[in-house]
């Protein structure tokens, strides 16, 4: 299950494993990103944190935590690499997996469908 | 941000970005392309390798005339402009009475009259701070029905001269009045992004017609203010607001090399004392290129330290596609200001490695004949 924030986060969980990134919609924002800086593997992070930096060649934007948790991966190939997000955001343009403290915390997120009618109201 | 209550201006052009894809954004009170379906870091390289266009129609144009207005202009400005040649264009600024700068403009002697070209954002300040000190020594005319169009690129020389074969001889900052296809136009050989090229004044019902038969050249395509910055940036060149503003001189700001030999001694411009005594005794900042070692862009208000303290500051700074890393510039302590000096940045509250670095980041490459 995928769910959507409206930071225009994505966060797909498995087994109580989260795998955190931007959506398409804000990589298309963005353009074309040339710096990711993802969190280290252990730090613990609390739903809101700022877990991530994403700058494109117009702007910084930091990546927050949809949920609480301890970040168990990193996406280490992205910061030499920091095309990929915008190439595959949902794809291998993942930033960082977090190992969820509380699966309730998910109830506050948007499915796709609620996500899609979201960005629909921004444009 | 857009204030929803703010009515933009549109550029003749506005209809024509629209139909190219451009992604319009709130700039200097005008609706204007950020970047068009190609994304910034194209459009960028395009213009490094080709050539671009960029409609500059927000910018302010006008004309000074009067029995002497060079000498009029002179006592707003340290520009030497009485010794400009008819057809020669020089960069200068407007200072205040504390040698800050007011906005910075490019001035053209046109034999009759001085052309004048400034930043949107300051235009109707710097048209009353004109029309106010020059009274009764030089009439302004503002030129509000001609777009501003820029063709920028190693290839811009070429295509011009196919469109318009007069302008194949001008050389860096010179001007002429010229025909293309059959449009009379006032060009100049300048612009804002240390590439060979032009600024094309062209009256506003021909502006599209002109646009698009310069996008029909397969060198040339649209261009964004987004990649205009990224492009300034790596050529060393200021944007007024950043990088110099009220607070900075011309001193401070590296612009020595545009007061004239004359003005310094003589002066006769708001400030001109205190660009004289900085010119004797030193600023005590420079503008200086700031080179990060990492990958992380350093954004303009980023904080730059030495030996533990805050030595200045970032005015711009992002990402140099022809670079292929982070660029920027800011002002630091004159003492950290040679070429070379290590010194820290506070990104995100981290320390991050950095160089003072000579600008330009990217060889200018202008057209001198």
């Amino acid at each position: 299950m995928i769910y959507y924030s409206e930071d225009h986060e994505w966060i797909e969980v498995e087994d109580g494993i989260g795998t955190v990134g931007i959506t398409a919609y804000a990589a298309e924002q963005l353009g074309d990103v040339v710096f990711v800086e993802v969190p280290e593997v252990g730090k613990t992070l609390a739903k809101g944190d700022d877990a991530a930096v994403v700058e494109s060649v117009k702007a910084a934007s930091e990546i927050y935590s949809p949920v609480s948790g301890e970040v168990v991966e990193s996406n280490d190939s992205l910061p030499d690499v920091p095309e990929t997000v915008g190439d595959d955001p949902q794809g291998d343009g993942w930033f960082f997996r977090i190992k969820l403290e509380d699966e309730s915390e998910l109830e506050d997120l948007m499915d796709e469908a609620a996500y899609k009618a979201f960005v629909k109201g921004l444009d | 941000m857009n204030d929803p209550g703010e009515t933009l201006k549109k550029t003749a052009l506005f209809d024509l970005h629209v139909e190219l894809g451009a992604k319009m954004v709130p700039f200097a009170g005008y609706d204007m392309p950020v970047q068009y379906p190609a994304g910034v870091l194209k459009e960028h390289n395009h213009t490094r390798d080709a050539a671009g266009l960029f409609d500059v129609s927000h910018m302010g144009q006008a004309r000074l005339t009067g029995d002497n207005p060079a000498a009029a202009l002179e006592t707003l400005v340290p520009a030497e402009l009485q010794a400009l040649e008819p057809g020669q264009q020089r960069y200068t600024q407007f200072t205040n009475e504390q040698g800050g700068i007011l906005d910075d403009l490019m001035v053209t002697n046109m034999g009759d009259h001085l052309f004048i070209v400034v930043n949107a954002a300051c235009k109707d300040a710097d048209f009353a701070h004109m029309k106010s000190k020059l009274a009764g020594k030089a009439e302004l005319e503002i030129i509000d029905d001609r777009a501003l169009l820029a063709i920028q690129g190693p290839k811009a020389g070429e295509v011009m001269a196919r469109l318009s074969p007069e302008m194949a001889k001008m050389t860096f900052m010179t001007a002429a009045e010229v025909r293309i296809d059959g449009v009379a136009c006032l060009a100049t050989r300048s612009g804002y992004s240390g590439e060979d090229g032009f600024e094309i004044s062209i009256p506003d019902d021909q502006a599209e017609r002109l646009a698009r038969l310069m996008l029909d050249q397969p060198e040339v395509e649209p261009i964004g203010l987004g990649a205009r910055d990224s492009l300034r940036l790596e050529a060393g060149l200021c944007l007024y607001g950043s990088d110099i503003d009220e607070t900075t001189t011309p001193v401070e700001g590296g612009l020595v090399w545009s007061i004239g030999k004359r003005r310094r001694t003589e002066g006769g411009y708001p400030g001109a004392d205190v660009v004289a005594r900085q010119l004797a005794e030193g600023a005590p900042r420079k503008r200086v290129g700031i080179r990060p070692e990492g990958r992380a862009p350093a954004r303009a208000h980023t904080e730059i330290h030495s030996g533990g303290r805050k030595i200045g500051e970032i005015t711009s700074g992002g990402f140099g596609p022809t670079v292929g890393g982070p660029v920027a510039m800011g002002y630091v302590e004159t003492e950290f200001a040679k070429a070379g000096t290590p010194v820290t940045l506070i990104v995100r509250g981290k320390e991050a490695p950095a160089q003072v670095e000579k600008m330009p980041f990217v060889q200018q490459r202008y057209y001198r004949g």
